[in-house]
């Protein structure tokens, strides 16, 4: 990481703790000061508005929300909604905003993030980009595991909306926001096996502490290999953000996550499933992640495509594509 | 806790053209029939004429200085052969542990004259070591190691036997890991490192066959043994951190990974052409590969910029040496061929050669319980 990213991150972090709330499932103050130091429009270029950062400065922010749970569409806002409109030469408004994808004409949408809290809502169908802002639209509100806002949206009067030319296909929308969702599960691991390490160090049975027992141990270190796996997949990813790379990141970043939840639980034991527990936030998070954008299943059979159509010969030369 | 960490590396420029350039000279060896592409090869292929044929190229000893007759090109240029010798399925076992392993650590703690007579010719591929290490009674508890060194004019007289040692019926040389002073303070005192010319009076190797009935592995028996004064690598009593300093490299290399690679491009090869029955299980396999690629080049990074990163090797070879397995399980739901062998398809042989070493994958080198014992020690430290 370089410093100017180290700086970022460090800011991210600490406007994280400063703002901290749990439970909520919007955080307007974190938004603000998010806002205030550029990182809610990052990789969008300076003359639209954006902090003219790249991609893997991006996720490495990312990575910082995802460990602190944090409840705000930075993902939608910076990498999606931001992209799109930059994308078209248009201005990026201020304010969360968040993105869809349609396949035609849109009319419903479904599992929007955030669309009730957002200033505005960008649909790419596959000819065209859609800006509706909050009050061309009407929301119902829904949820993923985690709380996070996931609304159903009706337009109001979608022949009304500003209209362009698309910026980008449904494939780039749709790797962009799988990247985000690995590089915030990437967090929401390392914050998981810190609230076990932390655990199995404190909690004694038998007269000994967990971390004593090599069952225990065992769970520890399968945690800190997929964690680490899905950082540096997600880090490479971000630097080559199409095909296999981003396939192999979600992909692999998906499977560790359910493990990387399945064993923070089992250490924790019974309090780990407890309302008040802070280890919810992150699992529960990583259980809704695994399948946003696509889950497993999707990317893997993607990344086994690139693989087939490599064929036994190519497929070597694939996998060391820039490394 | 000491959470582990890496960044994910940047490989510099001009690896590409080095790794085309191998892969044309791999194509032209199978090509020619000179190598048989096999699985888990590095271990089971010992061909000195093919490492000769490296060593002309400048493909061995690629991290050694030119003045001890490398290349001078690199870990990280090394690394990048290294990982097209495996992927190929080449046999590599010849100059595998002399480029790897003793080599370096020549480099690192050998004197001037141990270097001048060792590095050039391993780098031409022409001088083989083995690693002295385990013995009948110390497995993943090294530090207990009852090979003795005794004081002796001009040198030291080396009694006890050693186990599991990789070639040590074809190789030169072997580094071994003995007692030469009381285990005081502590345990780890009192070890060195010597290097045992193999051909040495005293020196009786057997084999230990394989399962399948291969012979890689030995037993190394001294008795009386005379290790001469310059040959000590290293401090006298600093065996331990000698020994574990190499670790990261031992335990974070493509080895770790690719060991069943040449059957995953076999298969690849065939459901290409026939269809894949299940892409997601596929993609699966595929998709891990390429992460913990990425994950091993980013320990090799921080290895070559002069860093430790223990932890984080350690980690890779739990997660590498179980996916070469897992590897396995995958093709053998993808495609229905029976192991074997003495198939003249090279899916059968390569699945046969996978399964029968597989269980040697999670042994060697540090068993996965002992590794992620060391992770856990590392998380849960004190910090």
């Amino acid at each position: 990481m370089d410093d100017v990213t180290e700086a970022l991150t460090a800011s991210v972090a600490a406007a994280c703790a400063r703002y901290a709330d749990p439970d909520a499932n919007w955080n307007p103050r974190l938004w603000d000061a998010l806002e205030e130091m550029g990182v809610t429009l990052l990789p969008v270029p300076e003359e639209r508005g954006g902090a003219g950062g790249d991609l893997p400065a991006a996720v490495e922010a990312l990575r910082v929300l995802g460990r602190h749970a944090a409840a705000v569409p930075v993902a939608e806002t910076a990498l999606l909604a931001g992209w799109l409109l930059a994308g078209c030469g248009a201005d990026v408004p201020s304010g969360p905003l968040t993105a869809a994808l349609a396949d035609g004409p849109p009319d419903v949408l479904r599992r929007v993030p955030w669309a009730g809290h957002a200033a505005g809502l960008v649909i790419l169908t596959p000819d065209e980009m859609l800006y509706a802002p909050r009050d061309a639209y009407d929301v119902e509100d829904g949820a993923n595991l985690a709380g996070e806002p996931r609304d159903t949206v009706r337009l109001r009067d979608p022949g009304a909306l500003r209209r362009h030319p698309a910026p980008a296909g449904a494939q780039e929308f749709r790797e962009r926001g799988a990247l985000a969702r690995a590089a915030l599960m990437a967090g929401a691991m390392e914050r998981a096996l810190e609230l076990s390490v932390r655990y199995a160090r404190e909690r004694e049975q038998f007269g000994r502490p967990l971390a004593a027992f090599q069952a225990v141990q065992d769970h520890l270190a399968e945690m800190a290999g997929e964690t680490l796996l899905a950082t540096v997949a997600v880090q490479a990813a971000a630097r080559r953000p199409a095909g296999l790379p981003v396939a192999a990141a979600k992909a692999s970043a998906g499977a560790a996550a359910g493990t990387v939840a399945r064993l923070a639980h089992q250490v924790h034991g019974a309090l780990g499933c407890t309302d008040e527990h802070p280890l919810r936030h992150v699992t529960t998070r990583l259980w809704a992640w695994r399948d946003e954008f696509g889950g497993e299943a999707e990317w893997a059979e993607s990344a086994a495509d690139h693989a087939l159509a490599a064929g036994g010969p190519g497929l070597w030369p694939l996998l060391t594509r820039d490394a | 806790m000491t959470a582990p960490s890496l960044a994910a590396a940047v490989p510099p420029p001009g690896l590409d053209g080095l790794r085309r350039e191998v892969r044309e000279f791999l194509a032209a060896e199978i090509g020619a029939g000179r190598i048989v592409p096999r699985s888990d090869n590095w271990l089971a292929g010992w061909d000195a004429d093919f490492s000769r044929r490296l060593g002309e190229r400048g493909w061995i000893g690629m991290a050694f200085p030119p003045e001890y007759g490398g290349s001078g090109a690199g870990f990280l240029a090394r690394f990048a052969v290294t990982e097209e010798l495996l992927a190929a399925g080449a046999p590599v076992a010849a100059h595998w542990i002399a480029d790897r392993q003793s080599g370096p650590a020549l480099l690192r703690y050998g004197t001037e004259e141990q270097r001048r007579a060792y590095l050039p010719g391993i780098a031409r591929g022409e001088i083989s070591f083995a690693i002295g290490m385990s013995e009948p009674d110390s497995g993943s508890d090294l530090a207990s190691v009852r090979t003795r060194a005794v004081r002796a004019p001009g040198g030291w007289r080396v009694t006890g036997t050693k186990v599991w040692t990789s070639g040590a019926h074809l190789a030169q040389a072997m580094i071994a890991l003995v007692r030469t002073g009381p285990p005081e303070p502590a345990r780890h005192a009192g070890l060195s490192q010597l290097i045992v010319d193999l051909a040495a009076p005293g020196v009786e190797i057997r084999p230990i066959r394989l399962l399948t009935g291969e012979h890689h592995f030995n037993e190394v028996v001294l008795t009386d043994v005379f290790v001469p004064d310059d040959r000590v690598l290293g401090t006298l009593g600093d065996g331990w951190r000698q020994v574990t300093g190499e670790l990261a490299f031992e335990r974070s290399g493509p080895e770790r990974i690719l060991s069943t690679f040449p059957l995953l491009t076999a298969a690849v090869d065939r459901l290409a052409a026939r269809g894949c029955p299940d892409r997601a299980r596929l993609g699966a396999v595929v998709a891990r590969l390429w992460a913990l690629r990425r994950m091993s080049l980013a320990v090799a990074a921080r290895l070559a910029e002069g860093a430790q990163p223990a932890t984080e090797a350690a980690l890779v070879k739990d997660l590498g040496t179980r996916f070469e397995g897992a590897l396995i399980d995958t093709v053998r739901m993808l495609v229905r061929v029976e192991p074997d062998l003495l198939s003249s398809d090279p899916l059968a042989r390569l699945l046969a050669e996978s399964v029968l070493h597989a269980p040697g994958f999670t042994l060697r080198g540090g068993t996965n319980e002992i590794l992620r014992g060391v992770v856990a020690k590392a998380l849960t430290r004190e910090s």
